[in-house]
């Protein structure tokens, strides 16, 4: 049932024992942000390898030259001038990126990809739940939420989450609610998100309240944006008993064609929202680890057309104040043509789920047996990456 | 019973119910469904719009002009247009199930008004390279589809170029495979249709020199652009120029992956989310045995018990349940010009802005991604405007008629009036469904 006086977040359990404003000020829990960048990220673009001396002659037109302004990172790894914003993380330690990671996917239709990397299954379709949910189930029911009007795969499954966006629109009193749990009641589908909905707006209105752009329980300036869904997010996640684990998503990296002009935009959107969400989390960005994924990477060479298609190997981006950062971890298999995966992609060299499970074992504690058999089934031969969490 | 058949026929083959109309076809609502597949269908509302060319040249021209951010307030009204017009089309048409289909197709072969060439003719797409076709030849529409300047532009094809055509030499340009890739992943096979990376890069070659033509704003084919040599397609050897393509169309429409890729994606939408085993065999056979004739497949389904199974098993996406609530308090409540934008900004709210699906896969056509918890309350939150306006004056009939079944959701309604009986009655499980 739907308890409309409770303006707890959904799957916080009874927090009664305790002023819950009281613990979060002593220690926040750990968070966890997955940021997923639909389309396939080209991780050469985002993270060039600007010394990288097969960089230039791989990539031709794509190649950013020595004047435009990319930041060094490590080794021979930039960043995108896009990207400099995150700059002053690298500089804190809490931005690391991993390099020529891929998930096991290796055909390249987004949608199968979208499929593996979600599922965290070895195949696409094998699995019908996603590994977030799953981490969720086996760390008894931590809150989630996606920041979207449905939940994306990653965190559908047996684990309750709920999905959150702006709304322009006016809330519904309390009768209707009351007589929609009624008829509602047995619906698969209709109930149990209308419960979950009903709930998330009560907490959201809570957690937003204090927000200074808020007239009259009225978001003033209400945006789509990115950046302004990331500090939403963060409020939210700030909250006291705000989400733990949350996704959010944002599209643009399908760059077929004019790359170099297409790829500033979502690259500055994605830049911009990682320091909204560091400025909204306050104290919980200590706690916090942001991981930014792509379904698959693109090719190295630049298409007919001014852009890449379809490729393997790819970047991550993991920030957060939990992040042991200032690093670029990569097994770099290099660009030449020889050196490509099939000749035309960036070759893999690390399975990402080793990257989810690396962070799922430190920041959240998850057994072996949980990581190995339940959030990614059959991986028990693939390794947890390790001392991605600040000690 | 039988109106109870009648309106469930409204709601499922067609755009929803509008007041009467389920009474009307209550003697014979499988005859109704039927009938519209002998009819023509062009909707008034869509005759004045103009054609993608017409619409191509004035963009070239505005941006000669060094219009005002290239004319976007120009560009932008002809999309809203062209979603009005559309809107309209469905609430007044007396075939909706052709209307359904439209959409269906439309959907199958998502072009994204994301695209900025794309938004002022994803109308035009659809009016030209899907409509005329939903009852003609599968072969028919996948090649206009693909010789369309939108699907051309949304899918890179109109810039690939053969690497060793002499325009490719020249200029140092070559392939991009996006369209290849698309059209066997997305349009015909499947993505488990038994195609390699290689046929995906072949394809590409195949399609290349098929492009726009900027003065004139429509398609050509440009020899010199045309990867020159033999190619190979899922075992199809071709060399011979703009016939290549067409040959490879012609290929792909005949595969069984296809027929039975298009008939699971027919079904899901007309029956459930996971469709019977029986009617994606029946259409899939349809298909293949009239050579891929969509008036048969269509026919097929209407006509297969499997698509009249009750109850109602698919939810209505919000272009849906957008229409069939405007259908239900009568067309006058969407009015051209002014509401064309108030239109497309509920459907926007509402998670399905028109021609604007989030990647060339289409919108999703399952409940589960129609109903997370947010998007439920957004579908809510609007119908409770929509009660709050429209309520206070409706009949009781209106309401009786608005939904097939429910006995719980009737009983509910019957102790309320006005703005909170239609309130419950857009909200309910079955208003929600079709």
């Amino acid at each position: 049932m739907v308890d409309l006086s409770r303006r707890a977040f959904l799957g916080s359990v009874s927090l009664a024992w305790a002023a819950p404003s009281a613990w979060a000020a002593a220690e926040p829990s750990a968070r966890l942000v997955v940021i997923v960048l639909r389309g396939g990220m080209d991780g050469l673009h985002a993270i060039p390898p600007l010394g990288d001396p097969d960089y230039v002659p791989a990539r031709g037109g794509l190649a950013l030259g020595p004047d435009s302004g990319a930041p060094a990172l490590a080794g021979p790894f930039h960043l995108h001038p896009a990207l400099a914003p995150l700059l002053p993380l690298w500089q804190s330690r809490e931005l690391a990126i991993v390099h020529a990671v891929a998930s096991p996917y290796r055909e390249r239709s987004h949608f199968d990809g979208q499929d593996v990397l979600e599922s965290g299954g070895a195949k696409p379709h094998a699995l019908s739940d996603g590994w977030l949910n799953r981490a969720v189930v086996e760390l008894g029911g931590v809150g989630a939420m996606a920041v979207r009007s449905s939940l994306p795969l990653l965190l559908r499954g047996s684990a309750r989450a709920a999905s959150w966006d702006q709304s322009p629109l006016p809330g519904l009193p309390p009768e209707r609610v009351r007589a929609l749990v009624a008829l509602y009641a047995g619906d698969p589908l209709l109930a149990p998100a209308f419960e979950d909905g009903v709930q998330m707006e009560a907490f959201a209105a809570e957690a937003l309240a204090e927000d200074p752009m808020v007239m009259d329980g009225k978001p003033a300036k209400r945006s789509h944006a990115f950046p302004a869904l990331a500090t939403a997010a963060g409020r939210l996640m700030a909250a006291a008993e705000g989400p733990r684990m949350v996704v959010m998503e944002l599209g643009g990296w399908d760059t077929h064609s004019g790359q170099m002009g297409r790829m500033v935009q979502p690259l500055a959107q994605l830049a911009e929202g990682i320091t909204a969400l560091a400025a909204s989390l306050g104290p919980v960005w200590r706690r916090t680890v942001v991981v930014c994924v792509s379904e698959f990477g693109r090719t190295v060479a630049e298409n007919g057309t001014g852009g890449s298609d379809h490729g393997t190997g790819g970047a991550m981006i993991l920030a957060g104040g939990a992040v042991a950062g200032g690093r670029v971890i990569a097994d770099w298999p290099g660009l030449a043509k020889e050196q490509r995966h099939q000749g035309r992609d960036l070759r893999p060299t690390l399975d990402g789920r080793a990257v989810f499970k690396g962070l799922l074992r430190d920041h959240f504690g998850l057994t072996a047996r949980a990581l190995d058999g339940v959030v990614f089934p059959g991986s028990a031969g693939l390794r947890p990456l390790d001392s991605l969490i600040r000690a | 019973m039988t109106r109870d058949t009648a309106h469930f026929a409204l709601a499922r083959f067609g755009m929803g119910a509008a007041p009467g109309e389920a009474s009307a076809i209550a003697p014979d609502p499988r005859g109704w469904v039927l009938e519209q597949l002998a009819r023509p269908a062009s909707p008034a509302e869509l005759i004045d719009l103009p054609d993608h060319a017409r619409i191509l040249r004035r963009m070239a021209e505005l941006k000669r002009e060094r219009a005002e951010g290239n004319g976007k307030g120009e560009l932008r009204q002809l999309y809203v247009s062209e979603a009005g017009a559309r809107t309209r089309a469905a609430l007044t048409s007396p075939t909706p199930l052709i209307e359904r289909l439209v959409r269906f197709w439309s959907n199958h072969f998502t072009v994204s008004a994301a695209r900025a060439q794309v938004a002022p003719i994803a109308g035009a797409f659809e009016r030209e390279a899907i409509r005329p076709h939903v009852l003609g030849r599968f072969r028919d529409m996948l090649r206009a589809v693909v010789r369309h300047p939108a699907m051309l532009a949304y899918l890179d094809n109109a810039q690939s170029i053969g690497p060793n055509s002499p325009a490719g030499q020249k200029r140092g340009k070559g392939l991009n495979e996006n369209l290849a890739r698309e059209l066997l992943e997305l349009h015909s096979l499947g993505v488990d249709g038994g195609y390699t990376q290689a046929d995906v890069e072949a394809l590409a070659r195949v399609l290349t020199g098929w492009t726009i033509d900027p003065a004139l704003g429509s398609f050509r084919y440009v020899p010199r652009q045309h990867e020159p040599g033999p190619k190979q397609v899922l075992g199809l050897l071709l060399d011979g120029g703009e016939e290549e393509a067409e040959q490879a169309l012609l290929m792909l429409s005949r595969h069984p992956a296809t027929a039975r890729f298009i008939a699971a994606k027919l079904a899901r939408h007309f029956s459930a989310d996971d469709p019977p085993v029986a009617l994606v065999d029946a259409l899939a056979k349809a298909y293949r045995d009239s050579d891929g004739d969509l008036l048969v497949m269509t026919r097929a389904l209407v006509s297969h018990d499997a698509a009249w199974a009750m109850p109602q098993a698919k939810i209505r996406s919000p272009d849906d349940l957008v229409i069939a609530t405007a259908r239900l308090l009568g067309p006058d409540r969407l009015k051209p010009e002014e509401s064309d934008r108030r239109l497309v900004q509920t459907l926007a709210l509402l998670g399905q802005s028109p021609w604007s699906a989030p990647s060339p896969a289409g919108w999703p056509d399952r409940g589960e991604a129609w109903i997370g918890p947010d998007a439920l309350m957004r579908r809510l939150e609007w119908a409770k405007t929509q009660a709050d306006r429209w309520g206070r004056g409706l009949g009781g009939g209106v309401l009786d008629e608005a939904i097939v079944g429910g006995a719980a959701t009737r009983q509910a309604v019957a102790g309320t009036k006005g703005a909170e009986a239609l309130f419950l009655v857009l909200a309910s499980r079955e208003f929600q469904r079709r």
